[in-house]
């Protein structure tokens, strides 16, 4: 029952924008309770259509996205965003930043979670400086920190760390999951880099473009913490990429044995 | 002022940092008005020392001494005061107007693109008409006094707030406004908690050059016929050839002028302190 009550469930999503271009079609995906779900796909497949769908910050032109039954028309209490860039609010210390979503709760209260987010995102001596005087990892993690703050039971992340360097980036993957880890809300992350996806996700979607829709969906469930450096983390990064070139029709290279072309399977 | 000395301190770096931010602080302080005072006192010292010299006689330009005497005969005769009153009166009464209706119509049309599309033409119509040209007009409709005055300046102010606001509503960054929609925000709570702060820097801007469109129309307003004021002691120096007085009445506008000034700064600053800019180093507010 309590499963079923924070499902995340995208019926039949299409987006058709007002100049005619069809960023989403028909797109059915259901998303456990706690899944990590990486979405990747080439350009303009829509990847970042189908999340603010499911932010309620766009809506979709036919389709239902729900959350434990209830329609998800507009921004959402129990559905967290992170995007590209930190986006704080410039003239708010870092402190009122992550505290930004607690309006309704008591001051004393505000002050206690915000204190105990900062300390987890390792940032509790950056309390009272403002946004513009962190690094922009640090950045990014106050906003990580200003999402889950409210404790969200679906996270969304567009391209979340594309910004930041690689050596940054690596060590926000590892703390994603270390924070995950304390409440397992569902997370739902566009990312472009195919390392970002299988070392998060428990599950690739990977979307084709003009019109996007789901091409194809590859289950990783290697144990955790995964080794960046191991065969298997190697194997499957090479399945979503061969599925990856697959989608853009573009002849698969060295990774394509890993998998029968399903063109192929129906020729026998 | 250390604010924007901290900002590119890390962490690390602070402890060795921190006395040569006290040092500049110190100096900042004390040298940097002293610095601005050079040269108008130089000129004025050189001055004084020439119309004594004999190298002038000082009538159309008294030497600094004169004009001390007279600001001083002006305010022991309380004629100063009196004048500096209904002048202040004045901007006050129509930058208030003037604030007023620039941040209404210029929230509305910066914040909805049918009234924009209704309002602005007109507005910026109006605006291409050289303001002291509706004195003529004003008067006629208002009569000579404070009515006619108050409203040229509130003109003056009008333009600028209105402008500055509509284009700062504009400005505001989209993706800003798109944090408060992901916290649900709307409405009136969208534009306390993201619009107002946002737009707060650019808004003080457009109230400074307002008032100082309003010091501006005031003298105007007052050379039309005023029977006190500070641009009636201007009028009055002049068809009575006392050239001390109206550099004594320019003095006290200078005065008067930037004192209004910094009050907008002053009240703004605390506010303002997050501001990422490149002349927050050099600013003595």
């Amino acid at each position: 029952m309590s499963e079923q009550r924070d499902m995340l469930v995208l019926d039949h999503v299409s987006k058709v924008y007002p100049n005619g271009v069809h960023a989403l079609e028909t797109v059915s995906v259901t998303v456990k309770p706690g899944e990590i779900l990486a979405i990747v796909g080439g350009s303009g497949c829509g990847k970042s259509t189908l999340l603010r769908a499911v932010s309620g910050l766009d809506v979709a032109s036919s389709g239902d996205v729900t959350l434990g039954g209830v329609t998800i028309h507009a921004p959402h209490e129990k559905i967290g965003i992170v995007f590209q860039e930190p986006r704080l609010l410039p003239w708010l210390t870092v402190a009122d930043n992550v505290g930004f979503g607690l309006e309704d709760l008591s001051s004393a209260e505000r002050e206690t979670r915000v204190r105990a987010a900062l300390a987890r995102v390792g940032l509790a001596d950056k309390a009272s400086v403002w946004p513009r005087e962190l690094s922009g990892g640090q950045a990014q993690r106050v906003a990580l920190a200003r999402a889950l703050v409210p404790r969200p039971e679906v996270l969304l992340l567009d391209e979340p760390f594309s910004a930041l360097d690689a050596f940054t980036r690596a060590d926000l993957q590892d703390h994603l999951l270390d924070l995950w880890a304390d409440s397992r809300p569902t997370l739902l992350l566009v990312t472009h880099d195919v390392d970002e996806a299988v070392v998060l996700a428990d599950r690739v979607l990977v979307m084709r473009p003009r019109p996007g829709r789901i091409f194809e969906a590859i289950d990783c469930d290697l144990p955790r913490p995964r080794d960046r450096q191991s065969a298997a983390f190697d194997f499957a990064k090479r399945r979503v990429l061969a599925a990856l070139d697959r989608s853009l029709d573009r002849k698969s290279q060295d990774h394509a044995e890993t998998k029968a072309d399903p063109g192929a399977a129906m020729w026998w | 002022m250390s604010f924007a000395l901290m900002t590119g301190v890390t962490s690390d770096s602070e402890t060795t940092a921190r006395p040569q931010v006290a040092r500049t602080r110190r100096f900042g302080r004390w040298s940097r008005p002293l610095l601005g005072l050079l040269v108008p006192l130089v000129l004025a010292v050189g001055w004084e020392l020439a119309v004594r010299a004999g190298f002038s006689n000082g009538r159309l330009m008294p030497p600094p001494s004169v004009i001390l005497q007279t600001l001083y005969d002006l305010a022991q005769s309380g004629e100063l005061w009196r004048h500096s009153v209904a002048t202040v009166l004045r901007v006050a009464v129509g930058f208030g107007i003037g604030v007023v209706a620039g941040t209404l119509l210029g929230a509305l049309a910066g914040y909805s693109a049918l009234t924009r599309r209704l309002l602005d033409p007109t507005l910026q119509a109006l605006r291409a008409i050289p303001s002291i040209a509706w004195v003529p007009l004003f008067i006629l409709w208002l009569g000579i006094f404070e009515a006619s005055k108050v409203t040229l300046i509130a003109v003056g102010v009008f333009f600028p707030v209105y402008l500055g606001v509509m284009g700062a509503i504009m400005s505001v960054d989209r993706k800003i406004v798109e944090v408060g929609r992901a916290f649900r925000l709307s409405g009136f709570a969208l534009v306390r908690r993201i619009l107002l702060p946002a737009v707060l820097p650019s808004y003080i801007v457009a109230l400074r050059s307002g008032l100082g469109l309003g010091w501006m129309f005031v003298v105007a307003a007052e050379f039309l016929g005023a029977s006190e004021g500070l641009g009636y002691l201007l009028i009055d120096g002049q068809q009575l050839g006392k050239p001390a007085q109206i550099v004594a009445a320019i003095i006290t506008f200078a005065i008067l002028g930037k004192i209004a000034d910094g009050l907008i700064v002053a009240t703004a600053t605390p506010f303002l302190r997050w501001e990422d800019r490149f002349g927050a180093r050099g600013e003595p507010a």
